[in-house]
């Protein structure tokens, strides 16, 4: 499954979450927190968990972001998205092992309640200093955890930062963030473009995102998949040498070989994988 | 010089021997900010005159002012391209004792050439007039750009009275309709509603889906081959349709094509990629925008049309047929891909073919663009409620959630397969609504007949029923 | 019970769908529906609200029903919302 573009829905509108799998986003994420009012927050959850049972998106990996584990709503929350199926928990707020540790606990008892048997794992968002501070610790805590999310806009009001396009307030949080991540084996999501009109903006963003290494991006406008997704396209030449080294690698195994080389470079697995996955997001 | 002019309305319809029964005809190019048709109508209640034809090429919310002079016999007969708010939902409701005739852009000035719509007097809303009578739409508070609707009517009409709320005393820059043809010219306060008759900018939608749609709807034309030099194209100035316009920019630059010719409404988009260089002609047979009233007011490669030229299919050719690709709306689509753009699945009378019918039989692609479910109702049905564009004609439905293919176009559809689009057969779209909506219950049709559905070649292919009850 | 209880869920947006819950006294459940898709779909829709409240346990109710092309599943979800608050405030 690809992960470039991740998308905010808001969880309780009946007519987006009905056309969550055709605006081109690889994630669609049902938002239970920020975008829901909280007179509205069982509304939500119920609209989104019936949406999951009845209609549920195709093609498009489904994620759910609960409320944070600092409010009254998580719990249920958490029970009634994993029992409608969800394939990723987000959590918002996460700033420590622990609380990965707790998130990982309750969706495997969500799991084990409703008899789920398909995996569900979380996504972290850390959004605050001290949750950039304990990265690594949040990346490594748990195998349920799948990748984390930057989210920029909590993140700058905490450190009393300006939020801009050209992003300079956040370059720190997000090479650590990276790191951690790929140190741990985790996805790194960069934080979505805030400023919904500025497409030029969202392509600077997007392509530097690309150039630092993140695995994906979280869009917060349908507006902003199609150019988000365009940026992770691999450049010709990269696809051209993909192809090359899976031919080489076909040929190898046919023919018996075990190490072969291409361009004086040894085609083992992590250049097979590096390849597997350039051709993955070409889609060629 | 200024012979033609008479003092009122009324004075030029006593004038022109106005008598019970006659047919009337007047032009929709001020839309919804149109005042000619009901001061018309107005100034021939006051003068006694019943039993009516009005033979206006379209009908917008503004004309429900009409229903009053149906229910008093003015007007006896309607007979249009077009028809929608609160005349057409009196219309379904029955209030008029003949079945209106609908006609499509392409079929009605045929009727008229052929003499099978006979006009015996046309009244022109015209934005300028000079001394002489000839007639412009480029000019004036009411500027509405191209005229091209009223053009035939003017040629064939026994009589034809043009008013206008502009004189102009220097001359035209540009003539639509020359003075031979007109006997009347009537001076009055206001033609209509400039705010109602071109938008200051269209905007383009901001409705995810409709992109979506756009975008597969462009990338159907740029799989079919077609996509080369020359290329003619015509699309709707709303919605998936003009947002597909951008896509088509896009790729046109991309692949450095040259196209032939825009057709049909045109916007303020169509007018930039005639003048970046994209396309040789703007053919225009209505303005929609501010931008295109003063395109072809200024740009010679900007050109006026008329009905005739755009799509009468007994001309020697019609612009229509030069089509390669054309994008259209539907509010149904039945499993033979005919077409309905004249009822709601209610049976309520909410359009009408207008160049619908015309675009589909002339071009080479016909797209039909169009979300899969709109508020609970599959777009994709058994049978149309009501049959405006005959399912040989159209060649593609594209929704957000997969594209089908006429079965008749099997080549087509392997060039999308290998394209890598989401091909799938339209019972497979059918169903994928049904499973979504459910199985919705059959319209049930009462039993008089409101309308006629005349195809543009004069073979009437459907009527339209009264309501059981309107909603 | 509560004889002012009422409860409400849903909006009045396109595809979604406005319940609303209120006590009248009685053992009887009245529903009243509009919809924009009355002719094709309003048989179905009574259908789901009547086997909701059947479900619920309440009587003595009336159910005012505006749809504006809800899916099964958001009537079913919104009824569901509807149905809890009343109860949480009787």
């Amino acid at each position: 499954m690809r992960n470039r573009t991740f998308l905010f829905m808001p969880g309780n509108n009946p007519g987006m979450l009905a056309s969550a799998q055709c605006l081109g986003a690889d994630v669609v994420i049902f938002d239970l927190e920020d975008a829901v009012a909280q007179l509205e927050k069982d509304a939500a959850r119920t609209l989104v968990s019936h949406a999951l049972t009845e209609l549920r998106p195709q093609g498009v990996g489904v994620t759910v972001r609960i409320n944070g584990l600092d409010t009254p709503y998580w719990q249920a929350d958490m029970q009634a998205v994993v029992a409608a199926g969800t394939d990723f928990v987000m959590v918002p707020k996460i700033e420590s092992a622990e609380q990965v540790l707790q998130v990982a606990e309750a969706i495997e008892s969500a799991r084990q309640k409703h008899a789920i048997t398909a995996p569900v794992k979380a996504l972290a968002i850390i959004e605050t200093p001290l949750g950039i501070e304990n990265a690594y610790a949040i990346a490594s805590a748990s195998k349920t955890l799948h990748g984390i999310l930057l989210g920029a806009e909590d993140f700058t009001a905490s450190m009393g930062a300006q939020r801009t396009a050209e992003g300079a307030e956040i370059a720190y949080a997000r090479s650590r963030l990276l790191t951690a991540c790929k140190a741990a084996g985790v996805l790194a999501i960069d934080t979505p473009f805030p400023f919904v009109s500025d497409l030029e903006g969202l392509e600077k963003d997007a392509a530097f995102a690309v150039q630092l290494g993140f695995d994906g991006k979280a869009v917060i406008s349908p507006h902003h998949v199609h150019r988000v997704n365009q940026a992770f396209m691999p450049a010709p030449d990269k696809v051209n040498w993909a192809r090359r080294v899976m031919a080489t690698a076909r040929k190898a195994s046919e023919e018996g070989k075990g190490a072969v080389s291409l361009d004086g470079m040894m085609i083992d697995l992590p250049i097979i994988k590096r390849a597997e996955r350039i051709l993955l997001l070409a889609d060629a | 010089m200024k012979r033609k002019y008479i003092s009122t309305i009324a004075a030029a319809l006593r004038e022109c021997g106005l008598k019970d029964g006659m047919t009337l005809s007047f032009h929709h190019h001020l839309r919804n900010g149109d005042h000619v048709v009901n001061m018309t109508m107005d100034a021939v209640a006051a003068l006694g005159v019943k039993g009516i034809t009005v033979a206006c090429s379209s009908l917008f919310p503004v004309h429900e002012h009409l229903i009053e002079h149906i229910r008093t016999g003015v007007i006896t007969g309607l007979d249009t391209d077009y028809m929608s708010g609160p005349l057409a939902k009196a219309i379904t409701g029955g209030i008029l004792p003949t079945p209106v005739i609908f006609r499509s852009h392409g079929g009605r000035p045929r009727a008229i050439g052929e003499g099978s719509l006979k006009i015996d007097i046309a009244v022109v809303a015209a934005p300028a007039v000079d001394a002489m009578g000839n007639i412009t739409g480029t000019e004036g508070p009411s500027a509405c750009g191209s005229l091209g609707y009223i053009i035939p009517d003017t040629q064939h009409a026994a009589k034809v009275i043009a008013v206008t709320d502009h004189v102009v005393e220097g001359g035209l820059a540009r003539i639509s309709i020359p003075h031979d043809v007109v006997d009347h010219v009537v001076v009055v306060d206001k033609i209509g509603d400039p705010a109602g008759i071109v938008s200051g900018s269209i905007s383009l939608t901001r409705d995810p889906v409709a992109l979506a749609i756009a975008r597969n709807a462009q990338a159907v034309i740029k799989a079919s081959g077609l996509l080369q030099d020359g290329f003619c194209y015509q699309t709707g100035a709303g919605g998936a349709s003009l947002a597909a316009s951008l896509f088509l920019r896009e790729d046109m630059r991309a692949m450095k094509v040259h196209g032939g010719f825009l057709l049909g409404g045109i916007t303020k988009y169509m007018v930039e990629m005639l003048e970046e260089g994209l396309f040789d002609n703007v053919f225009d047979v209505q303005c929609f925008d501010l931008s295109s009233v003063k395109s072809i007011a200024q740009n010679p490669r900007h050109v006026e049309i008329s009905a005739d030229t755009y799509a009468n299919p007994n001309r020697k050719s019609n612009c229509v047929d030069f089509l390669d690709a054309v994008l259209l709306g539907g509010t149904e689509i039945d499993l033979d891909f005919n077409v309905n753009v004249t009822t709601d699945s209610n049976g309520n009378i909410i359009g009408g073919s207008g160049g619908h019918n015309d675009a589909a039989a002339g071009a080479k692609l016909t797209i039909i663009v169009a979300p899969l479910v709109r508020a609970r109702l599959p777009i994709v049905v058994e049978k149309c409620t009501t049959l405006t564009t005959i399912g040989s004609t159209v060649d593609v439905l594209v929704t957000e959630r997969g594209i089908a293919v006429n079965p008749a176009r099997k080549e087509l559809a392997d060039r999308l397969r290998d394209a890598r689009l989401p091909v799938c057969g339209i019972e497979d779209l059918h169903d994928q609504a049904v499973r979504m909506t459910g199985k919705p219950l059959a319209y049930e049709r009462g039993d008089k007949v409101v309308g006629t559905m005349e195809y543009r070649d004069g073979t009437i292919v459907d009527h339209i029923y009264a309501t059981k009850q309107s909603i | 019970m509560n004889k002012q209880c009422s409860a409400m869920a849903g909006t009045l947006e396109s595809n979604d769908i406005f319940i609303t819950i209120t006590a009248v006294g009685g053992t009887d459940t009245s529903i009243s529906l509009s919809s924009i898709v009355m002719n094709q779909f309003g048989e179905a829709i009574r259908a789901v609200v009547t086997q909701c409240m059947a479900q619920s346990g309440l009587k003595g109710v009336e159910v005012t029903v505006q749809d504006k092309g809800a899916l099964e599943c958001t009537i079913k979800a919104r009824m569901e919302t509807a149905i809890a608050r009343f109860k949480e405030k009787m």
